[in-house]
């Protein structure tokens, strides 16, 4: 069985063979096998806004990790009221005394007008709330999207058709003023009025209304997809051998998944980075003294017009990130899904 | 003949699509009438070939039998064993027996897998540890189809679609089956690598002595490949006969009808006449009464359109050879006046 075809089809074979032969030459070696994620990531790499982006967001998520790190060896945190140590810090009007928002080698950012904090540590440590809290709704919304699309599409059925108004409802909420409007219902829920929130509860509490009203989004993408998926010739060869439903959805549906779960996750968290954010500064979700992104950023914006220096720090490192971290959301997108380049 | 002890034995087998409708609460307000009491025999290591036009129900069919649908009516059995409704565990000895080869080679390979996954999975599914280990066996079944067994560990994307509908066979082989359904295994191929892919079907028929059931949408692959053909028409079965009756002899004028579209076939040894059917095939959902070819017959009658035709053995057929024609055709019908003539099919 050495001769796998009658002679008469054997030109037509080594035609066969120089397509074979072709594509090795191509690689970088005859065993070496061109997966879709290598593929990928050999495109991803040719993309220099792209890799550009992704050392951008590298760093604010270092800097985030390591915030306690760098706290410490910069010698200070972000709860002192370093003025009330140092009176001559600020001035007459509680505005911080020296130019530029009092930066100085002492306090590489200035300090805080009022309170007179380190706004340094303060932003370190508040990228490092912001970003841990929505990388946190981020992974949250995109298991629950992905369960619930899954089971959705390939179950079918009434399943389906429930999970399905369920995520339009969901999709028709404005959910900005939801988000608002729930925040407190979900404080009340383990909080008495008076008593004051935890941090830990805040936290909770946005990385919770975060994800139950995103989750959708994803939810409907991915049934949608299995719905594709699960009518292809690879699944009914897998069912004809035998296979369980459970090794179809993890072995033939979710390797094919992953694409647009990728994309959908690097899409998602920029806005739930700002979503959060929106939500602190509106003061439903962490509140002063902890340190955060929106926290900062609404306290700035309550004297901008004196000291702007302040107000820089954060809004300029939140835009930064929040652009870099789109533009690798798109890259990568590029990079996985080729054919949806422009 | 001998179906005293058939491989597989179908009878009855119907499969009706619901179609559902209205508002605001959904029922069933009709149904695709795909498959309509299919009944026929496949013998160990016979080829049976399934022939009809686009849309006459044949992958349905191939789907039933390898239970991926739910038949609506009918049996199915395998060496005596009744599986029409037979659920996933009770399915498992046999799904290793059973197996298919599927039409588009872009969309049966999943494009995330290696080849060598892909090809060791029924084996890792059916915890089938062949001595040697799986990447051995892999690389033997690679061989048998006439592919580099080095390129296990690439993915389908590198190869042409001639090759990944081989890779489709490995698969298919991978668990020894003794029964095969080839859905159009070589129609979304280039012609030139139909022959070849054909050729290593036949081999792997012959040597390995597994039946096939193929379906093709023409009588000229079929004629190599299969032993016995049966001619399907909107769901039904027409005719079915030994491969020399069905070609030498053919009693149904659908029958007649495609032959004359084959290019090599010779239904006489006079000049051929093509025989141009006219119309549409009319829809499954509401499929015409009494014999279902009727509105695009030339011979059709009242009785055809009351009265069914049983698929029998007609007069002069030998056995084995069974027709549903009130009318059935003989060597010396002429082709009725109502016919076209094709002027270029004869050039
Ligand atoms: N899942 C389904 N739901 C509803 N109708 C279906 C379904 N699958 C097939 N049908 C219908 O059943 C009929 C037979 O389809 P089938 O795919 O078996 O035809 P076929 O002979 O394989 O055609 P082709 O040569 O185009 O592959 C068609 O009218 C088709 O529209
Ligand atoms: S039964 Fe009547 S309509 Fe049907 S094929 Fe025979 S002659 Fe034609
Ligand atoms: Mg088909």
């Amino acid at each position: 069985m050495t001769s796998p075809t009658p002679s008469a089809a054997t030109p037509l074979e080594v035609t066969d063979e120089t397509v074979a032969k072709s594509t090795t030459s191509t690689g970088p070696k005859g065993s070496e096998s061109r997966s879709p994620g290598r593929l990928a990531w050999k495109r991803f790499k040719r993309d220099k806004t792209g890799v550009i982006s992704a050392y951008v967001v590298i760093f604010f998520f270092v800097i985030a990790i390591a915030a306690p790190l760098i706290a410490k060896l910069y010698g200070k945190n972000p709860y002192t009221t370093y003025a009330s140590q140092d009176p001559s810090l600020l001035d007459a009007f509680s505005y911080p005394a020296g130019p530029n928002g009092g930066m100085s080698s002492q306090f590489w950012f200035g300090i805080e007008p009022q309170l007179g904090r380190d706004v340094f540590t303060f932003l370190l440590y508040g990228i490092r709330t912001s970003l841990g809290i929505a990388l946190a709704a981020t992974i949250l919304t995109v298991v629950v999207g992905v369960v619930v699309g899954i089971t959705a599409g390939y179950l079918g059925g009434k399943t389906d058709y429930i999970v399905s108004r369920v995520i339009d409802i969901l999709l028709s909420f404005p959910s900005t003023l939801f988000f608002i409007a729930f925040m407190p219902v979900v404080y009340g829920i383990f909080v008495a009025p008076d008593d004051n929130i935890p941090t830990w509860l805040r936290a909770l509490a946005l990385i919770t209304v975060l994800t139950a009203f995103g989750w959708a989004t994803i939810a409907r993408l991915l049934r949608g997809q299995v719905l594709g998926l699960r009518e292809r010739e690879f699944v009914e060869a897998a069912k004809v051998t035998g296979a369980s439903p459970m090794r179809i959805v993890f072995k033939e549906l979710l390797p094919n998944l992953w694409t647009p779960i990728i994309i959908q996750g690097t899409l998602l968290l920029p806005t739930l980075v700002t979503a959060e954010a929106g939500l602190s500064f509106l003061g439903v979700g962490i509140i002063d003294p902890t340190p955060d992104w929106g926290v900062m950023i609404a306290r700035g914006s309550t004297f901008y017009s004196q000291d702007l220096t302040f107000m820089l720090f954060p809004g300029v490192s939140m835009v930064l990130f929040v652009v870099a971290f789109n533009l690798l959301g798109d890259s990568v997108r590029d990079a996985l899904d080729p054919k949806s380049k422009r | 003949m001998s179906n005293t002890n058939p491989l597989l034995d179908v009878s009855g087998l119907t499969k009706h699509f619901p179609i559902k409708g209205g508002f605001p609460i959904r029922r069933t307000v009709g149904a695709v009438q795909a498959v309509d009491g299919l009944d026929f025999q496949v013998s160990a290591g016979e080829s049976l070939g399934l022939v009809g036009e686009s849309g006459c129900g044949k992958s349905t069919t191939g789907r039933l039998i390898t239970r991926l649908m739910e038949p609506t009516a009918g049996t199915i059995k395998y060496q005596g064993q009744d599986i029409t409704h037979a659920g996933r565990k009770q399915l498992a000895p046999i799904r290793s027996e059973i197996q298919m080869i599927f039409q588009d080679p872009y969309a049966s390979l999943n494009p995330r897998q290696t080849v060598g996954k892909i090809i060791a999975g029924p084996m890792e599914i059916n915890d089938i540890n062949p001595a040697g280990g799986r990447e051995k066996r892999v690389r033997e079944l690679l061989e048998i189809v006439g592919l580099n067994p080095e390129h296990f560990n690439r993915f389908p994307h590198e190869f042409s679609g001639g090759q990944r509908q081989r890779i489709g066979v490995a698969r298919a082989l991978a668990l020894e089956p003794k029964l095969i359904v080839a859905d159009e295994p070589v129609s979304a191929l280039d012609v030139s690598i139909q022959a070849q892919v054909v050729n290593l079907l036949q081999k792997v028929q012959q040597e390995l002595g597994i039946a096939f059931v193929f379906i093709a949408h023409d009588l000229a692959i079929v004629r190599h490949f299969s032993q016995r053909v049966a001619v399907m028409y909107l769901g039904k079965i027409m005719e079915i006969a030994d491969r020399e009756d069905l070609y030498d002899n053919p009693r149904h004028p659908y029958t007649r009808a495609l032959l004359s579209a084959v290019p090599e076939a010779t239904v006489d040894e006079e000049p051929r006449e093509r025989i141009r059917l006219v119309g549409d095939v009319p829809s499954p959902i509401n499929p015409p009464s009494g014999c279902r070819f009727r509105t695009r017959c030339w011979k059709a009658t009242e009785k055809c359109a009351s009265e069914a035709p049983p698929l029998v053995q007609v007069e002069g057929n030998k056995p084995g050879h069974l027709t549903a024609c009130h009318y059935p055709e003989t060597p010396e019908t002429i082709p009725a006046p109502r016919l076209s003539k094709d002027p270029e099919a004869a050039a």
